[in-house]
């Protein structure tokens, strides 16, 4: 039977890899992830996992640990969060480059300066483009069931890419949520034995890894790196289907809330879809057409998919929780007006930028950004393309 | 020639090369000797790690590779830090009973990669004790991206971002010792060896190799295009630079250190200095202050050395160096 417990995210996500069982796991710490390798590392100390540690002396080791290791031959794992990917970045294209299917919880917060320690998105959107695959999370359960399922998906000899797991920092790794666990062989099955691909460690057949690579071939190399991608999603479905089979729970690229007969709708990420769904359910409640768009699977991005399922709208509103400066809009705009862009018919969008550095993002937000959608869709009037909420003038 | 130890050149010269010929390292580049002296003298299956740098670039230009051994390539700073989880990789599949074979881990990385920007990945690996060998090729200078100051660059050389000129004449710091920051955490095995000292440089790699844990190898490297001098000057160079004790030959070993050469007649640092273009300028009658205060440097560091020696020198007593014949 299934176990139904109360946990935070971060204890969720350290008890998916203690089933998951990896063969090595390179990390350190830093807030607010570390409760996740804290604990993993009693697991560790205690014998509920074969896996070997290596404690670093930084974020950067703790990838090219990760690197060294999966490149080895086995099943790795790490997480971290903000300036720790920050201080990754080099080692995440390389990660990539290399192929390695190591998997990472990605605990967001924000990036210094100025310091602060609390969620926000710009870390895993810093990293979106390096050639990872990302899952966001929109509570513990999503991070506990992502975090199984990205062993699978990245180590699918089809992909063989690292794939990192997001979830909110604080509100959702140190909130307690009611969450269940799915049996220890369910799970050790589901992932399977790990497979190797040309690992380091074969003395029989030696490798070089790490190639220095001129313009001759440089460009074939990243074709190849972005055709590998186009197959990411077909992988995450198919793996959702077998996954709902061992936990009742269905799973898609992205997650569509009351959006079919929608006029107006949200587009946002992780754990303020849940804070909006129950505003949504309060605005159809007044009769107003309102529906809600979650990504899930962010990298690589399914924009034919997601464009599908927006075009019908009267007006859409992206929130993101981190902005691009320079760009006119936050990241998560430019992709689903990107994804738009080809439809003949489709909504006019706004862009609010909200709840960075941890700020709340409260129901109140959610139903003035509905408000202001509600008039656009009647009028056509856009009173702002852009604008922070929830933030002194 | 036989040794004590039983190694011969001859022996040595039958064992296949790991690191094959064709690679596209310069003529006359100290580091591809080094590497390949280093893999005749180990036993048994070996994985290797390389930092960014000369070696890196060219002896694995894809779809060729110079390596007969399992090798990787991270990046710059991060060869110790790779090598780590390579080696925790085995430890974990041996355990598991997925390995059988005893390998050995040896990282290769040039002064940039080891001095200064690898530096912390380093010191991370030995302090948590992974059993591994870290080699430096120490050629005193970022040479792979055309001869810019590092942390090992000499005192007084010319170099492309140090250039002697009329104001600043060259590098005005000494030299890091990295030997003895290494020594200082307290790894089991710590040496410095020179290719022109090849008998020493083999022995102290068997031994490396054969105590479990870090330990690391610094390594006298010259380069010509870096050091501005002649083509084939490199193994008269090495020994130029043991000889003048300005690259003293020793090892701690569990925190003993012995002195494995001592010149019987230590030679004047000039003349390792004159046969190098990047020390040109400390000739010249307004730089003398220079040349005297190298000497004063390698002096110092020479007596103290001597101080610290354990006194179990291995050279016989007429200073002949161990294989430099």
């Amino acid at each position: 039977m299934a176990r139904v417990v109360a946990v935070t995210g971060n204890e969720a996500v350290a008890e998916a890899l203690r089933q998951v069982n990896p063969d090595v796991s390179s990390a350190y710490p830093i807030t607010p992830a570390t409760d996740i390798m804290q604990r993993f590392t009693g697991f560790v100390s205690n014998g509920k996992v074969k896996t070997e540690m290596i404690l670093v002396e930084s974020e950067h080791s703790a990838m090219s640990g990760c690197i060294g290791a999966s490149a080895a031959g086995g099943r790795v794992m790490t997480a971290t969060s903000s300036q720790g990917l920050a201080l990754m970045w080099e080692e995440l294209f390389i990660a990539s480059g290399t192929r390695l299917p190591i998997v990472m919880a990605l605990v967001n917060r924000a990036l210094s300066a100025p310091l602060n320690i609390h969620g926000d998105h710009s870390d895993g959107m810093g990293a979106r483009d390096c050639g990872w695959i990302q899952l966001w999370s929109e509570n513990a359960q999503d991070a506990y069931d992502n975090t199984i399922q990205a062993f699978r998906i990245a180590e699918h000899m089809d992909l063989r890419l690292p794939a990192m797991v997001c979830l909110d920092g604080f509100i959702i790794s140190h909130s307690i949520e009611r969450i269940e666990y799915i049996e220890d062989d369910k799970v050790k099955n589901f992932v399977g034995e790990f497979k190797n691909l040309n690992p380091l460690l074969d003395l029989e057949h030696p490798v070089s890894y790490g190639p220095l690579i001129l313009p001759d071939y440089y460009m074939e190399y990243r074709k190849a790196h972005a055709e590998v991608m186009s197959k990411v999603a077909g992988v995450v479905l198919d793996v959702a289907k077998d996954f709902e089979k061992i936990s009742g729970r269905k799973y898609g690229l992205f997650e569509t809330y009351r959006l079919d007969d929608a006029e107006i709708g949200l587009v946002i990420l992780n754990s303020a879809a849940g804070t909006s769904k129950d505003v949504i359910d309060a605005f159809r409640e007044k009769g107003i057409k309102a529906g809600l768009l979650k990504p899930r699977l962010y990298r690589p991005f399914p924009y034919e998919e997601v464009g599908n399922a927006l075009k019908h709208l009267k007006a859409v509103c992206v929130l993101d929780r981190a902005d691009a400066f320079g760009a006119s809009y936050g990241p998560l705009f430019m992709d689903i007006a990107s994804s738009l862009y080809t439809c003949k018919e489709k909504p006019v969008l706004i862009n609010k930028i909200y709840g960075l550095g941890g700020r709340d993002y409260l129901p109140e937000h959610a139903g003035l950004v509905l408000d202001e959608l509600a008039g656009i869709a009647k009028t056509g009037k856009v009173k702002t393309f852009k604008e922070y909420i929830g933030v002194r003038e | 020639m036989a040794t004590p130890t039983g190694i011969t050149l001859k022996e040595l010269s039958k064992k296949e090369g790991l690191l094959t010929s064709g690679h596209r390292m310069c003529a006359g580049c100290g580091a591809p000797i080094i590497v390949k002296m280093v893999l005749l003298a180990a036993e048994g299956p070996i994985i290797a790690a390389n930092a960014t740098g000369c070696l890196e670039v060219s002896t694995c230009i894809s779809d060729y590779t110079a390596w007969k051994i399992p090798w990787i390539h991270n990046a710059f700073e991060n060869a110790a830090a790779t090598l780590s989880g390579v080696e925790t990789m085995y430890r974990s599949l041996k355990k598991q009973g997925k390995i059988s074979k005893d390998i050995k881990f040896i990282a290769f990385g040039g002064d940039g990669g080891t001095y200064d920007i690898g530096l912390q990945s380093l010191s991370g690996a030995m302090e948590r004790g992974h059993d591994m060998l870290y080699v430096c090729y120490d050629n005193g200078a970022y040479m792979n991206t055309g001869i810019q100051r590092s942390s090992a660059t000499p005192f007084g050389a010319d170099t492309t971002t140090c250039p002697a000129g009329s104001v600043i004449p060259g590098k005005t710091q000494n030299r890091k010792n990295l030997t003895k920051i290494m020594a200082a955490h307290n790894i089991p095995y710590a040496a410095q060896a020179s290719p022109s000292h090849w008998m020493d440089l083999v022995k102290k790699v068997k031994k490396a190799l054969s105590i479990t844990g870090p330990k690391f190898m610094n390594i006298l490297s010259p380069c010509n295009r870096g050091w501005r001098s002649r083509t084939d000057d490199a193994i008269m160079l090495s020994r130029l630079g043991v000889e003048t004790c300005y690259w003293p030959l020793y090892e701690i070993e569990d925190g003993a250190t012995k002195v494995t050469f001592k010149p019987k007649e230590k030679k004047p640092l000039v003349d390792f200095l004159k046969p190098q273009g990047r020390f040109k300028h400390l000739f010249a009658p307004e730089n003398e202050w220079m040349l005297k205060k190298f000497q004063e440097i390698v002096d110092k560091e020479w007596e103290s050395l001597l101080k610290s020696d354990s006194g179990r020198c291995d050279s016989k007593p007429s200073g002949k160096a161990p294989g430099a014949e």
